[in-house]
């Protein structure tokens, strides 16, 4: 079972849901990085997205955008990214890492040395946000052969039929998309959400996690009601943002402790 | 339209181009988040029905004759020809249509199938804005609501074709992320078009994006090169022994490059931009100096770095200055029956100066590539070979920088 599968199902197990950050490697540099996901890991998160920053990332709301032109802005590389989870890696053997960008890079790497440099250094799982399920057999065979998993996105707008092709194609978790836009918008609909959730994990057969518009530990409550996980991006780089370099890691860790622990609380959401 | 039958030459094309994914050979395909699949395929789906819709044909073909002027005449460049002192030179006058540019003949299309799906607004991105101002045109022609984004760098630059999107009633969006340029304006409206996707239809300028936009447009730009299939013998009992055309993104060139396809004696050269000199690496020769890779929703030749970010590109020709290139272009360069070579800004800007003096006709600094490159061929050519050149717009908006080259302020 891989590093995701067995976290995931552990939490289940335990009755609780996963909390699922998203921080760019590289914003604000490289050496804030790792300490970083330690003190991610301190706060109860389950599973680490790491973004690989990118010169064009379309998918993206403005706060990532930015984040990515913070790290570009210091040159940093896919190779270094794959650093960076091998360093996570000598201290934490426990905490998935799923490595989240755009097809670009992944190419002018070459998906082997690219699949063979992440499941060296520590990786567990990879989600190209623009590889949808039709363009990615060969690179998903490439990295499942090395034990990765392949994270794919499900939309509010996919169909039943595109959703079990994710589900065939996929492993580890669904990640679903809560909304009709970019990272970082702020309509989310959870009761939209929830209503979608359960026939999304039926099809695909795999625990699905929430992620696009939560900011807060009350809509992390409310929609880990009906998932196993939330992810969550846009707000913590706000934080990173928005700290002076000395306080990026304790603002990050209050925040996303307060996210834990509403999602860990017994009352029922509002 | 007065077109004729095929030839005997001319063989049943293998060429069927491209696939239900939308791929050219490794080129092309779907490359977007899973949020605009759904968007996708809803575009896919009514186009697949319109394009062989007679009545849609029939009100795109009024449109195109009664509002663009089509078509558009081809003109020999007897001066030119002569100064080149070779081959004769003709031009396919795309300038002449509503608008300045071929841009047109596809704006009125995907605004006709926006109309047809029910989608009110329309939304595009631009670099120079002349994608821009054909799309203000058309929405304001049909009532629709238009948002053009477009490079805060370039709204500087270009503040008359700002200022006539805006007389044309359209809201033009400053876009300040990247680069702050036309693959951010890109970006900018694919990220519109997923958060409203509901009522919204992205007009997308040329033939790249994911399937079925590199398609689409060429459809909808493939007038320009059917004209010419008559238009050539009528003139000169025969087709050309070559076609010139420049190509940024390449709509203009797959216009007219595409019914030549299947014609194997006809040269198709595409003529990119190279900027300060392709040996400088401030250009923009996706083609001829780039690799493969995945942008903007389609694999093709892109301008990148070796760790794969998209880096920053040069044209004296805004219209050029675009990292990518369509697919198909990608698909023609590897299969070779198109070639791609480069035109540095300084010999865009003489042969601009020289169609001036010689033909007074003002061409786009676009279109002044393709002529600097033909007449370098015409030179090496017999006096009684031919070579088309589409004249892809004109060079009214270029006044401003081909002034400040030449040291003059108004």
């Amino acid at each position: 079972m891989s590093r995701i599968a067995s976290t995931l199902s552990a939490l289940e197990s335990a009755g609780r849901k996963a909390l699922i950050p998203f921080i760019t490697a590289g914003d604000p540099d490289l050496s804030t990085t790792v300490p970083l996901m330690h003190a991610l890991v301190e706060c109860g998160v389950d599973i680490i997205e790491l973004g690989v920053p990118f010169s064009d990332p379309m998918a993206d709301g403005p706060t990532i955008q930015r984040s990515s032109e913070r790290a570009l802005a210091k040159k940093v590389s896919l190779r270094n990214v794959i650093q960076v989870v091998a360093e996570f890696r000598k201290t934490d053997a426990r905490t998935p890492v799923v490595l989240m960008g755009y097809a670009n890079p992944i190419e002018a790497m070459g998906v082997e040395a690219f699949a063979d440099a992440a499941s060296k250094a520590g990786a567990d799982g990879v989600l190209v946000v623009d590889y949808p399920p039709e363009e990615s057999h060969d690179f998903a065979a490439k990295v499942r052969a090395v034990g990765l998993d392949v994270i794919f996105l499900i939309a509010p707008t996919s169909t039943e039929k595109r959703i079990r092709a994710v589900g065939e194609i996929g492993s580890g978790y669904i990640y679903y998309v809560s909304l009709k836009g970019v990272t970082g918008a702020g309509h989310l609909d959870v009761s939209e959400v929830s209503r979608r959730i359960p026939a999304i994990r039926e099809a695909v057969g795999m625990p699905v996690g929430v992620g696009f518009g939560i900011r807060d530990g009350a809509s992390a409550k409310a929609l880990s009601a009906v998932a196993d996980g939330v992810v969550i991006g846009s707000r913590i780089i706000e934080e990173i943002e928005n700290s002076p370099a000395d306080q990026v890691i304790p603002r990050v860790k209050a925040l996303v402790g307060s996210i834990r622990q509403a999602m860990d609380s017994q009352e029922v959401a509002a | 339209m007065g077109k004729q039958d095929l030839p005997a030459e001319v063989s049943a094309s293998a060429y069927n181009y491209p696939d239900a994914l939308g791929h050219f050979g490794p080129y092309g395909g779907v490359f977007v988040a899973e949020t605009l699949i759904a968007a996708l395929d809803e575009l896919r789906e009514a186009y697949e029905k319109l394009k062989d819709d007679p009545a849609f044909r029939a009100e795109y073909e009024y449109e195109l004759k009664h509002y663009v002027g089509r078509p558009s005449p081809v003109y020999h460049a007897r001066r030119l020809s002569e100064h080149c002192g070779g081959a004769q030179i003709y031009l396919k006058r795309e300038d002449l249509n509503h608008t300045g540019a071929h841009k047109i003949n596809n704006v009125i299309g995907q605004a006709m199938v926006a109309k047809h799906m029910g989608k009110p607004r329309v939304i595009a991105e631009t670099g120079a804005g002349q994608h821009g101002v054909a799309t203000a045109t058309i929405a304001a022609r049909l009532g629709m609501e238009c948002v053009v984004y477009m490079g805060s760098e370039d709204v500087k630059r270009q503040a008359a074709n700002v200022y006539r999107m805006k007389l044309l009633g359209a809201t033009v969006v400053p876009v300040e992320c990247g680069s702050k340029t036309l693959k951010d304006a890109l970006n900018e409206a694919m990220r519109d078009w997923v958060t409203n996707v509901g009522n919204t239809f992205y007009i997308i300028g040329t033939v790249a994006g994911p399937h079925p936009y590199p398609m689409m447009v060429r459809d909808f730009q493939k007038i320009i090169g059917e004209e010419c299939l008559w238009q050539m013998p009528e003139m000169i009992q025969r087709q050309p022994d070559a076609v010139v055309a420049c190509v940024g993104g390449g709509s203009n060139a797959m216009g007219i490059f595409y019914p030549y396809i299947p014609y194997p004696n006809v040269r198709l050269i595409g003529v990119e931009a190279g900027g300060h000199g392709v040996a400088t690496g401030q250009h923009s020769a996706s083609l001829s100096a780039g690799r493969p890779g995945v942008l903007h929703g389609n694999r093709t030749y892109l301008l990148q770095d070796e760790n794969g970010q998209i880096i920053e590109t040069h044209s004296v020709s805004a219209g050029l200055d675009y990292p990518g290139v369509g697919p198909e272009h990608a698909w023609l360069k590897d299969t070779g029956r198109a070639e791609y070579v480069t035109i540095n800004d300084d010999e865009a800007l003489a042969a601009f100066h020289r169609m001036c003096r010689t033909e007074g006709i003002i061409p786009a600094l676009e279109s002044s590539h393709a002529v600097a490159y033909a007449m370098k061929l015409a030179a090496e050519m017999p006096k009684d070979a031919a070579i088309l050149v589409n004249l892809s717009g004109r060079g009214d908006k270029d006044m401003h920088t081909v002034a400040e080259k030449s040291g003059i302020q108004f």
